[in-house]
């Protein structure tokens, strides 16, 4: 087996929105933006920028999530690296422009700083291995 | 995430290791035997496999004699669909509040 050693979690979310790409842009990197559907930051639209997204849901609770900017393609791709509670993991948005509009792709990866290429291999091996522990979950009931 | 998260998620990253714990999921109580013979790796190398899954809760082992079967654990899994759900749950709610944003918003 040629897989790497070393695999990761992945999850997709997926929605069609009826709005060109270059506005779902403004709403993913205009921090004022930002703050209205995710968290309050201090994201830059910037390779390498390193940034907190950051929630107090409740007064004695806060959330802070480490970020740090990977990919800007503007209207096409942004990716920043997400590091909370032990789990280092990438959110990679991707925009594709259809007839009526946009479809939006969130996939947050599980990974391990030293093991991008593992990560890169990473996907379909958890997939599957979700796609399986369905099946079996369905018919054990 | 709680310490037992991560050995759960360890315990899993590990694609021979995954192969075993689903064959066992799939295929229901094994010898180390039967499964040696069909994972391409030495009998060793699947025990040792088996330790790891055995300490994360994954897998069950029930002595009969001179062997040894080893039988899935589902349950174990509980922590690990909570956080994918969760996590789910949690940025379909975001995708939500973009879109609510987003209709707000002026070309």
């Amino acid at each position: 087996m040629s897989r790497p050693a070393d695999e990761t979690l992945s999850l997709v979310v997926e929605r069609e929105m009826p709005f060109p790409p270059e506005k779902l842009w403004r709403a993913l990197t205009q921090p004022h933006l930002i703050e209205e559907w995710l968290m309050k930051n201090d994201f830059r639209p910037v390779v390498g920028h390193r940034f907190n997204l950051e929630r107090t849901p409740r007064p004695d609770v806060n959330i802070v999530i480490d970020c740090e900017v990977r990919i800007v393609e503007p209207n096409k791709t942004l990716s920043y690296t997400w590091a909370a509670y032990g789990l280092e993991s990438v959110v990679t948005w991707t925009l594709s422009p259809t007839g009526a509009g946009t479809r939006l792709r969130m996939e947050q990866s599980g990974f391990k700083p030293d093991q991008k290429q593992a990560y890169q291999g990473a996907r379909h091996g958890w997939q599957q291995f979700f796609a399986n522990l369905e099946r079996i979950l369905a018919r054990s009931d | 995430m709680p310490a037992s998260h991560d050995a759960l998620f360890r315990s899993l990253a590990d694609p021979t290791r995954r192969a075993i714990f689903e064959r066992l999921c799939r295929e229901g109580e094994q010898t180390v035997g039967t499964l040696t013979a069909q994972s391409g790796v030495s009998q060793p190398a699947v025990s040792k496999h088996l330790g790891v899954l055995k300490q994360a809760g994954l897998v069950r082992d029930r002595h009969e004699g001179r062997q040894t079967h080893y039988s899935a654990q589902l349950g174990a899994l509980a922590p690990l669909i909570d956080w994918t759900s969760q996590m789910t749950r949690f940025w379909q709610s975001r995708f939500d509040d973009l879109e609510d944003l987003l209709k707000r918003m002026d070309q």
